[in-house]
Order: structure tokens, then sequence, then C-alpha cells
């Protein structure tokens, strides 16, 4: 890259076609277009959360198709409590260095420095995430200012037109981090599939008053109802432990998934980050699922969301 | 004559390109005899004229392939490639990455995330050899660059980095993403060289 910026001229030969400068005013960085795109090669992979060098080679290793670097995995967020931010920079960089995949970062919702300092490190695309603790109860990050893209989390259609409105180049369903249970996943994918299905049973007017509804911007819910999907991909996060539960996730319609404890807190992360990729890979093919599934040990604990107290329900961040 | 066109849809852009597929066969003037189909195992493989490897990471689809039993299917092809980004990186007869296990189909060394990070990606204009109708629009994403190029490849595009658009004979590999926009040129001059 260095070379295209500075517009020099590397190893052009005669007879070579097209060996004229790229100047820098004739390259574009962070267009839309770049954000999305990036998004999209990530479609059918699985994105893994590590906390160390050793386990994003783990991750790398099994298929993933980019991890998401992290101080703490959830489930240990939320036995430490307090303040969660940011990632030590030192730890982000151990992982940029071990692996080739994209590598991605947590910031808090609303915490435009966090965000600004990852994009410095060469992070890949960050996350906005309510796993964190809020920096912002009022406003998200104005993503449209940054190079580099954006993932966010959403519970509903109007939250996810809402996130893509700012600059996000892609969406998770939030589902319920750190928990292993992935029930709340499946109420977050189901909103978002059932509200797009229900649109195409609607008018322009209806369509509108519907986007004052769920406060959305009109355009983007008629491009949905255009489209038929959301305008970016959405991935499926929060709560997904086993193969199956990532394969359901991929069937209710999900691009692809994130998986946060639920492989390196399983008794076998080695097998199960492997399995999870199959599972995502294969989604349609119960036997390939039930033998990636064979003797891969415990799933990691899992919690049930209804005995959560209020503060501990992290979906309600951002809205 | 009619075509059946194979997307390989382990992982990656897959459905941008079925669709660029197929506006560049309803430009070209083709009915419903030609068609795009995702290829996910080698059974998939059979009767296709053409494949397409689309983007998306290349140390993935390069395990999916093996894991598929795609690797000598692929190898073995008949038909024409179309490699774009990650695809290029795995039709490359050598990888500076050995978490790659190159297809070997097309006499170049290609050097994968030659730009650097996702900040580093760009969209520009380029010229391409023997592409009439002005410069396409190129889009690069974590892209790869050919380094160097065997006697038989014809490079139909260089950029101070590198090379960045190849053919040889059926083949076609390109750094950018064709797929994302409207600009169908590079698949329908794929198609054209196939007799389709």
């Amino acid at each position: 890259m260095r070379n295209v910026r500075q517009g020099k001229r590397v190893g052009t030969k005669k007879g070579i076609p097209e060996g004229r400068l790229l100047k820098m005013e004739e390259l574009r960085f962070g267009t839309e277009l770049i954000k999305r795109g990036f998004a999209s090669m990530q479609k059918g992979g699985v994105i893994m959360d590590v906390v160390n060098a050793e386990q994003a080679k783990i991750a790398e290793e099994a298929g993933a198709v980019a991890v998401m670097s992290l101080e703490r995995v959830p489930s240990d967020i939320r036995k430490a409590g307090g303040v969660a931010r940011m990632a030590d920079p030192e730890k982000v960089l151990e992982i940029i260095d071990a692996v080739s995949i994209p590598v991605m970062g947590k910031v808090r919702i609303g915490h435009f420095v966090e965000a600004q300092v990852l994009e410095s490190l060469g992070v890949d695309m960050i996350d906005e995430s309510e796993v964190l603790t809020p920096a912002d109860e009022q406003y998200h990050i104005d993503k449209k200012k940054f190079t580099i893209p954006f993932v966010c989390g959403a519970r509903d259609l109007g939250e996810a037109l809402r996130r893509i409105h700012e600059g996000a180049a892609m969406i998770r369903t939030k589902g319920e981090a750190g928990t292993g249970n992935v029930v709340e996943a499946v109420r977050h994918m189901r909103a978002i599939m059932g509200s797009i299905r229900a649109l195409s049973g609607m008018d322009r007017q209806e369509m509108t008053d519907y986007a004052r509804d769920i406060e959305a911007p009109a355009e983007l819910v008629i491009e949905c109802a255009e489209r038929g999907r959301l305008p970016v991909v959405n991935f499926s996060a929060g709560g997904i432990a086993t193969p199956s539960d990532a394969a359901l996730m991929m069937q209710l319609g999900a691009d692809g998934v994130f998986v946060g404890s639920g492989i390196f807190k399983s008794s076998n992360p080695e097998r199960m980050a492997k399995a999870i990729v199959e599972a995502v890979n294969h989604f349609n093919d119960p036997a390939v699922i039930a033998k990636a599934s064979k003797g891969l040990g415990d799933a990691m604990p899992g919690l049930d969301v209804h005995k959560l107290s209020p503060d501990e329900v992290l979906q309600h961040r951002g809205r | 004559m009619d075509g059946k066109i194979g997307v390989l849809a382990l992982q990656g852009n897959v459905s941008e390109h079925i669709g660029a597929f197929e506006r560049a066969l309803s430009a070209m003037g083709h009915g419903t005899a030609s068609s795009v189909f995702p290829v996910r195992k080698p059974a998939d493989l059979d009767g296709c004229s053409a494949l397409a490897i689309p983007g998306g990471e290349s140390t993935t689809i390069s395990r999916l392939i093996e894991k598929n039993r795609l690797y000598e299917p692929i190898r073995t092809f008949h038909g024409g490639i179309f490699a774009t980004c990650a695809g290029m990186v795995l039709v490359a007869t050598r990888v500076m990455d050995s978490r790659v296990r190159p297809l070997g189909l097309i006499d170049i060394a290609v050097d994968r995330n030659a730009f650097g990070r996702q900040k580093d990606s760009f969209e520009t204009d380029l010229v391409l050899k023997g592409v009439t109708g002005g410069s396409f629009h190129a889009v690069f994403i974590r892209a790869p660059v050919v380094q160097t190029a065997g006697a038989g490849v014809t490079v139909l595009s260089r950029i101070p980095r590198g090379i960045v658009a190849v053919e040889q004979g059926r083949h076609m590999a390109l750094s950018f993403h064709p797929e994302l926009g409207g600009d169908t040129r590079l698949h329908e001059r794929f198609l054209r060289n196939l007799g389709l």
C-alpha cells in the first residue's frame, strides 16, 4: 500500500499495459462500498472471540474468517463485573501479529476515542458492543467518520436500521452474550427476519407509517422491502454454544455467526471451533452437523436468561 | 452455446457472483438454458463449463476446499476458472503463505493482503487491456497482488504495487471485486473467451 499511496512506480516493465502512476487522489479509502464489501467477504463464516495470540491461532487453524480481540470473553466479563472497556492495545497488537485473517475489536457504545485508538492500531473492523459498559447513553458512534467498517448489535428491525443509518456496515443480532443460551439470539433473529417478511404485504404509505413506529428512516425500510433482507450483512451473536446452535441461526437466516465464550469456555476449544465452522458450512445438512457434534466434550456452562437480574442483562444497552 | 456456470459456495461473496453472472448472461442475450449454480461438493461440478471462485478469506476457503474433497476436482476441472481476490490466491501456483494450499491453475506467484489492513482497502479506476468502454471501477478489499507471472500469462492490468488482473487460457484472475458494483464487462469477457 505504501507504494501505491506515494504514487511510486514499482516494477513497471516495457510492454506491460497500464504502467501509469496511481496517484493518491485516484484512490478512495473507507467508502461505503468498501466497508460493506469487507463485511460481505465474511459471509458464511464464523468470527471467534479470542483473548490472546494462542487462541487466535487456534481460531485461524479451525477456519474462522476473523477473530474478535478482547480482554476477556463475555462470560468472564459477567463474572468480573465493574466497567468493561476496550482491550489493552498490547493485547490487540499481539493478536494482529499472530494471524493473517482480519482482526476485529470491541469498543464501548458511544466511545469514539476507543474506536479511533483501535483504528490506529490496524484493527480491520470495530464492534460497537453492548457487551462492554456503555460510554454514552444517548448517542452511538458516528461511524461514517471512520475509514474502517463497524458492526453493531440489534434486537429488532428498527434498532438495526438506526445503526445502519449511523454507518454500520454489518449488523449482528445481540442475543444475550456470555450465557451459552441461544434463546435470545433466536428471538432477535426471528424479530428482524419476521419484520422484513411482513414488509412484503405493505404499500409505500404503510411502510412510511411503519418506519415511524419502529423509529427508523423510511428509505431504509423501503430498501429492506425491495431487497427482502437488510441492506448489510447480518450475523448472529450472543449465546451460541454448540454446532447445532450455529446451524440453527444459519437456518433462521443469519449470514454467519459470532461465537464468544462458546469456544474457549468449552472443554475442547480446538474441536469445538472446527465443529462450529463445519456446522455453519453445512447448516442444511443434519448428517454433517451430527458428525461434527460427536464427542465434543462439554459445551460452555449455560445461564438461564430469565434468572439474570435486570442489571446483568446486556441486550438493553443501546437502542 | 449454452452453459452451466458454477460459483464455489463455501464461504464469502457467493450471492454477488451469482447475481453478476446472471446479469452478464442476460446482457449477452442468453436465455434460460444458461444458468448459474452454487458449488459445494464435487458432484456439483458435473456439466459446468465455468467455475467462479469468489472473494472471502483465502485460508478459510482453502481449508473448506480440502474438507469438502474439492481440491482435485477443481485442480483437474476442464472448464474456465474466474477467480477474484481470495480466489486469485487459491488458483496461483505459488502463494507466499503456507496457510493456503494453492491449486496451481494459473502460473502466478501471489502475495496475500498485499496492500495492508482494511484501512488500506481502496477503490480506483483501472484501464484493462482489451476491455473496451472506458476504465473499470475496481474495489480492492484486503486484496492480493501478483508478484510474478509466467510466460503464458497475459497481464491485463498493473498498478504500482503489482499485477492486479491476468488471463491464462480460459482462466481469469483479478485482485479486485468486479461483482461489487454493476459493471459486468469482465464477467462477459470471461464467458466470451469460453465461447459462451
